[in-house]
């Protein structure tokens, strides 16, 4: 049980990392080490990007699931771990 | 009338409807044509035809028909049907010759009946109309109960006027002119009310969603299950209820962590998978060793490593057994498994109370591992299972070592398919250990006796007559032959048949025996390591080695490699890594590397990667560092031109034979 716990705080403790948020299958932040309003609008945002991309996954192949998903941008990374009900979003810089 | 001409007839016809005008009768008119006729005889008109007798004899039919002359007799109608104009079989004959709307009613019919109705009330209304309503409010007072003159007062003068009033109606109701009172009341009108209820409206929420064909998959997916739990009717298994939403994360998690790890080692990712040293080229036949990722777990700090073992079925796994080498310090151990797509953190970790030593993974139950501690017992590890006791152990009463377990492997399933794996102690017993439902079942397979030390001791007690056994390993293809070395630096290759004597005896090195292995491909060779300094390659039908490497610092591990008969692998006390390749040169390594930073750390153990080039080294802090092989290290032989090169492991053996041999011939000569 917690092992959760103890891999989230490894992986915040990881460098460059910026933020985790769990947010649940609605698109409602659950828990989040950023603060409110980045949090409600990364969670927004993503969710749809992440229904979009299992979508399409899907749709090519229904025997077929999205595991992940990474956005690469200049300024930083976000990572993206859907689950049946909740995703894990990881926003890292790497180069930190 | 027959003989009459016909302008005659037509001139007739016309005096006939001049008369009917004026309304004269019939025999009128016939005068007036018999007069005319007189006439004829005297005068003629002057355009009259002029006809023969016998054409004015001539008689001439008039049929009477009821058809009408001018009706049309060819009327086509489109018959949307048939698609086509249609001649209409029956044409309507009826003429009309005249129709007038009229405005006579019967009198009986209800038109008639409702417009006397109208005309009746009209009169009378026009007449007393206000006089009337003045009439009706006095009434509704009356209604209250008033005395009866001002009723009768009010009655008299209702009555005068109600006689007014139905005159003009019906016939006139005769009223007594004196007191005659008529009473009315209205009952009390009770006033409307109107009332109406809202209710509260259903709530509504609208609903939309796409359907996709994974969206349809889905649901035919759900059924089935539904289907099918109704089928097994199976027993509600209680599930583990996760309270907490954050608990269900747990594999979303590890993904993420490794993820997090890859950016984060993302260089060393990218060395493991694509980097290939391009400077091999000019280097004739050295090769180097590129350090990858670096494993330490906080907890292992101060214990060394004592065994390292890849999982033969996950690739990227290995297992890390940690303890101590040195006898004073014994104290806690740990099994950790780590997997090289995370190397911040293990996938598993189990403390133990005593250091371990050796360890061995089932190679067809990946989840099976074997553990031999310092304190002489054996424990089975289940990966599977969440606890972090290990599911079997063995314990004194169960035929544990007296001395730390040296080497520990797997065997193949026994007849009654039970896992079983074999042990070696320093107490001189290579046991076996057979899972038996819920215990560990030991069989002593041979107990090392000291060879050729025969001679009684001091006070006659007998020497003792056990060696120490500190390693052995398995024949890859014949399942009963086995090596064993000792703390005396001999190796013995004994067979599980025969528990008393061993098959042979090799005088192997002047210290103990850290390591023996067979060779991977080559059935006859199998190499040797010691704290002596030496690393020792040997057939097992020549009782001399073939080859002899000194390496100049005690030799903690030696490995062959799994790609190529001629190549292994030595760790050194002094942190260096040697790696060999026979078929490159026989009497030096192709590469010499420190892979620790400091000298004082001593390099423990050794193990190439099944099937990815790299290779992971322990030391003596409890760190394991992985290394990736350059390209002359893993030299495959060069192919001629035009022929497929063979590949396999009979292209080893013979790579080995011919080095063999070449050895054998000048031996033979010498001899």
């Amino acid at each position: 049980m917690a092992e959760v716990e103890e891999t989230l705080k490894r992986i915040q403790s990881q460098k460059g990392v910026q933020g985790i948020i769990i947010v649940n299958a609605e698109g409602i932040p659950i828990k989040t080490t950023l603060d409110n309003s980045s949090t409600v609008q990364y969670a927004g945002l993503i969710h749809q990007s992440v229904m979009k991309a299992r979508s399409t996954v899907r749709d090519i192949d229904p025997q077929n699931d999205l595991t992940f998903l990474r956005i690469r941008s200049k300024k930083n990374e976000i990572m993206i771990a859907p689950d049946k009900d909740y995703f894990l979003i990881v926003i890292q810089n790497p180069s930190d | 009338d027959r003989h009459l001409s016909r302008c005659d007839t037509k001139i007739n016809v016309i005096v006939h409807f001049c008369d009917r005008k004026d309304e004269d009768d019939g025999t009128e008119i016939g005068e007036g044509g018999d007069e005319w006729m007189h006439g004829k005889t005297l005068i003629k008109p002057p355009d009259q035809l002029d006809l023969t007798e016998a054409e004015l004899k001539e008689e001439f039919t008039r049929i009477l028909t009821a058809n009408n002359p001018h009706a049309p007799q060819n009327i086509v109608r489109y018959s949307f049907k048939e698609r086509s104009y249609k001649p209409i079989s029956s044409v309507d004959q009826l003429a009309v010759h005249f129709f007038l709307e009229g405005n006579l009613l019967h009198r009986d019919s209800d038109e008639a009946r409702r417009q006397k109705a109208k005309q009746g009330l009209p009169d009378e209304k026009a007449t007393v109309a206000l006089e009337c309503d003045v009439s009706f409010f006095p009434q509704l007072q009356a209604a209250g109960g008033e005395e009866a003159g001002d009723v009768e007062e009010g009655g008299g003068e209702d009555g005068a006027h109600s006689v007014d009033s139905k005159t003009g109606k019906k016939e006139q109701k005769l009223t007594n002119q004196f007191n005659f009172s008529e009473r009315a009341s209205q009952t009390l009108n009770n006033p409307l009310r109107e009332r109406g209820c809202q209710t509260e409206p259903p709530p509504r929420a609208s609903f939309s969603a796409t359907a996709n064909q994974w969206e349809i998959y889905d649901v035919y997916l759900e059924e089935m299950q539904k289907q099918e739990k109704n089928k097994e009717k199976a027993k509600a298994v209680p599930k583990k209820e996760d309270d907490k939403v954050i608990y269900v994360l747990a594999k979303v998690a590890k993904i993420i962590e490794r993820m997090v790890n890859q950016n984060t080692f993302d260089d060393i990712a990218q060395d493991f998978r694509y980097f290939e040293d391009a400077s091999d080229e000019f280097r004739e036949q050295e090769g180097t060793l590129l350090p990858l990722w670096k494993f330490q777990y906080d907890q292992a700090k101060r214990l060394s490593v004592t065994a390292l073992c890849w999982n033969q079925s996950y690739k990227d796994l290995f297992a890390v057994g940690l303890g101590s080498y040195d006898f004073t310090k014994q104290g806690r151990g740990m099994l950790v498994f780590y997997s090289l797509k995370n190397s911040t953190y293990p996938e598993y970790n189990y403390p133990t109370t005593s250091g371990i030593l050796c360890l061995d993974i089932h190679p067809d139950r990946p989840y099976l591992v074997a553990v031999g501690f310092y304190d002489g017992c054996v424990a089975v590890y289940n990966l599977k299972e969440e606890r972090p006791e290990p599911v079997y152990k063995s314990s004194s009463k169960s035929g544990k070592h007296t001395d730390p377990v040296w080497q520990v492997r797997w065997q193949k399933d026994d007849m009654d398919n039970h896992q079983n794996f074999f042990s070696v102690s320093s107490d001189g017993r290579v046991v076996s250990w057979t899972l038996v439902k819920s215990e560990l079942v030991f069989t002593d397979i041979i107990k090392l006796s000291l060879v050729g030390a025969v001679s009684e001791g001091p006070e006659g007690v007998p020497p003792p007559t056990m060696a120490c056994g500190t390693s052995f390993d398995f024949h890859k293809q014949i399942n009963y032959l086995f090596l064993v070395g000792t703390e005396e630096g001999k190796i013995h290759k004994c067979s599980k048949a025969y528990s008393s004597q061993f098959l042979e005896t090799y005088d192997a090195h002047n210290m103990a025996v850290d390591a023996v292995k067979w060779n991977q491909f080559h059935p006859k060779v199998f190499i040797s390591c010691s704290s002596d300094w030496t690393v020792k390659i040997w057939d097992h039908t020549i009782r001399t080695p073939v080859f002899i490497f000194d390496l100049n610092a005690a030799v903690g591990d030696v490995a062959w490699s799994p790609y190529s008969s001629t190549v292994f692998a030595a760790v050194t006390a002094d942190g260096k890594v040697h790696v060999f390749d026979l078929g490159i040169n026989k009497y030096e390594a192709i590469c010499q590397q420190p892979v620790v930073a400091k000298k004082k750390t001593k390099l423990t153990h050794i193990e190439f990667n099944p099937v990815y080039p790299i290779i992971i080294v322990g030391d003596d802090r409890g760190y394991v560092t992985s290394l990736k092989l350059s390209p002359n290290l893993r030299s495959k032989p060069k192919e001629k031109k035009g022929q497929e090169l063979p590949r396999g492991p009979e292209v080893e053996i013979a790579k080995m034979e011919k080095l063999l041999s070449l050895l054998r011939e000048p031996e033979n000569s010498k001899a």
